[in-house]
C-alpha cells in the first residue's frame, strides 16, 4: 500500500469545540469526531484542501507551513511571492514595492513568477498540441487537485499535465541564479514560497512526479501579511524599476482563466472549487469531456486568490488583480523560441510520471470487501439516513463503514441505541 | 459463489436530464470501495455512463442491475422505450439516430454502444422495437 502522506494541517484538539462544521465540509471525508473533539482519522484520504481551516471557528486547524525563524539554515533567502500576494494589497502598491518591503522582512533576494509563469505557459501549450492520449489533459499546478486525483481517480493520473508549475521552475532558476552571483552552494540558498494555501507545503515535502521539490520552505501570506504591510510603508514609494519584475500574464496566474488563455478556447475550460472540480473529474472519468484538449483546475474558488492563507476575500482580490495587471507590462516575459527549446531538453517536464494512491478498499482481498460492503450495506438499511453527524461520522454510510471496519461501535448511533 | 458476490440495482428515468449520470457515479464509487483494479473501474464507469445515456436519451424508463464478484463486474440494463430497430447499424460506429436536442448536449456521435462493446470483455444486446432493449455486459477483472 501506498507509504505515510505528509500533511500540511495538524488539529490542535484543546481548541476543539466539537462544532463538527469540518468533518460537514470535508470534501473526502476523512473528518471524525471523538469524544467531543475533531481529528482527520483518515490521513489517506486528506488532500490538504484547507476547507476544515475556512469554515473553523475556533483556530483548531493549524497550517504547518514555516515561519520565517525557520528559515535560518539559508545563508541566503530568496523569497517566490505566489501572484496572490500582490492581489491582498491595493492595485497602486506595485510589485516593485512589495520586493523591497519583502527584503526588509528579512529575505535576501526576491524572485519573481512571471517569468517562469510565462514559459509554463508556453510549455503547456506545447504539450497540449503534441498530445495524442487520453483527453482531456488536467492541469497539475494546484496540489490540492494532484493528490484529489491520485486518491480518488487514480486511473486519471494518466492525464495529469506532466509539466512543473512556476513555482517550482522559479525556485530551480533562483538558485542558480543566486548560486552564480554569490558562489554560494544550492544547499545554502533556501527557496522560499510565499503561499496562499497549506497544499503548496504538501507539494515541497514530496513533490509528485520528482525526487524531490526545487522549493524549500513555504511561508503564509496570512502569517506574513502584518510585518510586509508596515514594511511596504516604510519603503514607501520607490523608483519605478519594471525590469525583470513582474508582467501582466504572470500576475493574471493567481485567479481563474489564468493559464488557458492561450490555448484555442474551445477546446479549454476552468474549474474552481473542489466539489465544482469534482464533478468534472467524474464525468472525465466516465469519458464525458474527450472533446476537450484541456482543463484548469483549481481547488479554491477564483484560483489562488481564495486560497485559506490569503487575508483579502478572494473576489476583492481578483478586482485588485485585474487593476493591478492593467498597470504592468503585458508580457510574456520569455520568447517563445527559447522556451521551445527548453522544452524540448525536457527542463520543464517533470522527472517520472505521476502514480495513483487510491484509497485503500473496504478489505485488499476482493472476497473480504464484499462481504464488509453486504455487512455495511445491512447496517446502513437499519439507520435513519438523515447524516445527523452525532456519531462522530460526516454521514449514516460512514458511520457503517466506521463499524464494519472495527473503527465505532452501534452504540455511537443515537438512533440505533434507542 | 453468489456469497461473494454483491449487486446493486438503479432506475432510471427517461429524459430526466438532471439526474443522469447519477447511477454510474453510484456504480463507480461501489467498485471502487471494492479495491477493485482502477482500470477495470474505468472501463465500467465508461459502459455504464454510455449505456445510462442512451436509456436517458431514447427510453421511457428502465433499471441498470450491478453484478460484483472477485473475477467479473457485470451489468444488464433493460429498458422499456421504442427499441433498436437494425441493431447492426446501431452498432456501426458514427451511426447515430440523436435529436438535434441530444446533439447539443455533446452526445450522439454514433460512438455510444460502440463504445460499451469496446469497453466490454462480453457485450449482448437485443431489443424488441417498439418495447424496449436489453444490454448485458460483462468485464473481466484482468489481474
Amino acid at each position: 500500500m501506498a507509504a505515510q502522506y505528509h500533511h500540511s494541517l495538524r488539529f490542535e484538539a484543546s481548541r476543539c469545540n466539537g462544532c463538527m462544521s469540518c468533518m460537514r465540509i470535508c470534501p473526502t471525508a476523512a473528518v471524525r469526531v471523538r469524544k467531543g473533539k475533531a481529528a482527520i482519522k483518515l490521513m489517506d484520504c486528506c488532500i490538504d484542501c484547507g476547507e476544515c481551516i475556512k469554515v473553523c471557528t475556533q483556530g483548531v486547524i493549524i497550517p504547518l507551513t514555516d515561519q520565517m525563524a525557520d528559515l535560518s539554515q539559508y545563508q541566503c533567502r530568496v523569497a517566490i511571492p505566489s501572484p496572490a500576494l500582490y492581489a491582498q494589497f491595493e492595485p497602486e502598491v506595485l510589485p516593485g514595492v512589495i520586493f523591497a518591503a519583502l527584503k526588509e522582512c528579512g529575505f535576501d533576494d526576491v524572485e519573481c513568477l512571471s517569468r517562469a509563469c510565462d514559459a509554463v505557459t508556453t510549455a503547456t501549450e506545447i504539450y497540449v498540441s503534441e498530445y495524442r492520449g487520453q483527453s482531456p489533459l488536467i492541469s497539475s499546478f494546484c496540489p490540492t487537485v494532484v493528490r484529489l486525483v491520485q486518491v480518488e481517480y487514480p486511473e486519471l493520473v494518466n492525464q495529469m499535465l506532466p509539466i512543473l508549475s512556476p513555482r517550482e521552475i522559479s525556485a530551480r532558476d533562483a538558485k542558480a541564479r543566486k548560486s552564480a552571483e554569490t558562489g554560494l552552494p544550492t544547499d545554502l540558498i533556501g527557496a522560499i514560497y510565499l503561499t496562499p494555501c497549506p497544499a503548496k507545503m504538501v507539494s515541497i515535502l514530496e513533490h509528485p512526479g520528482m525526487e524531490r521539490s526545487y522549493l524549500d520552505a513555504a511561508v503564509a501570506i496570512s502569517d506574513l501579511f502584518q510585518t510586509l504591510t508596515a514594511a511596504v510603508a516604510r519603503v514607501g514609494e520607490i523608483e519605478e524599476n519594471m525590469d525583470g519584475c513582474e508582467t501582466a500574464s504572470g500576475v493574471s496566474w493567481a485567479f481563474l482563466g489564468g493559464l488557458p488563455r492561450s490555448l484555442p478556447a474551445e477546446h479549454t475550460f476552468t474549474v474552481a472549487g473542489l466539489q465544482n472540480v469534482i464533478r468534472i473529474l467524474d464525468d472525465v472519468e466516465k469519458g464525458r469531456l474527450r472533446n476537450y484538449s484541456f482543463i484548469e483546475c483549481h481547488a479554491c474558488p477564483e484560483g489562488c486568490v481564495g486560497g485559506c492563507l490569503t487575508v483579502e476575500n478572494p473576489y476583492v482580490a481578483r478586482a485588485k488583480a485585474i487593476k493591478l495587471r492593467q498597470q504592468l507590462p503585458a508580457g510574456p516575459a520569455v520568447d517563445r523560441e527559447s522556451v521551445e527549446r527548453r522544452y524540448r531538453q525536457g527542463e520543464f517536464l517533470m522527472d517520472e510520471p505521476l502514480t495513483p494512491r487510491p484509497l485503500r478498499p473496504l478489505d485488499d482481498d476482493i472476497s473480504k470487501a464484499i462481504g464488509k460492503m453486504k455487512e455495511r450495506d445491512r447496517l446502513l438499511s437499519r439507520l435513519p439516513r438523515i447524516d445527523c453527524g452525532a456519531c462522530g461520522a460526516p454521514s449514516c454510510r460512514a458511520f457503517a463503514e466506521d463499524v464494519v471496519l472495527g473503527e465505532a461501535a452501534d452504540e455511537n448511533c443515537l438512533f440505533l441505541r434507542r | 459463489m453468489s456469497t461473494e458476490e454483491i449487486e446493486a440495482m438503479f432506475s432510471i428515468t427517461g429524459r430526466d436530464y438532471t439526474n443522469a449520470g447519477r447511477a454510474s457515479t453510484s456504480i463507480k464509487g461501489i467498485l471502487k470501495r471494492l479495491g477493485i483494479n482502477p482500470a477495470v473501474v474505468r472501463r465500467t464507469a465508461i459502459a455504464s455512463y454510455e449505456a445510462e445515456m442512451n436509456l436517458v436519451m431514447y427510453a421511457v424508463r428502465g433499471t441498470m442491475h450491478l453484478r460484483v464478484n472477485p473475477a467479473t463486474v457485470t451489468l444488464e440494463v433493460e429498458d422499456e422505450g421504442p427499441g433498436i430497430k437494425d441493431i447492426a447499424l446501431a452498432m456501426q460506429e458514427g451511426y447515430s439516430t440523436a435529436t438535434p436536442e441530444m446533439r447539443e448536449m455533446g452526445f450522439g456521435a454514433g460512438m455510444g454502444l460502440p463504445n460499451i462493446k469496446r469497453n466490454s470483455d462480453q457485450f449482448e444486446i437485443s431489443s424488441a422495437a417498439g418495447r424496449g432493449t436489453r444490454l448485458s455486459i460483462r468485464i473481466n477483472q484482468a489481474s
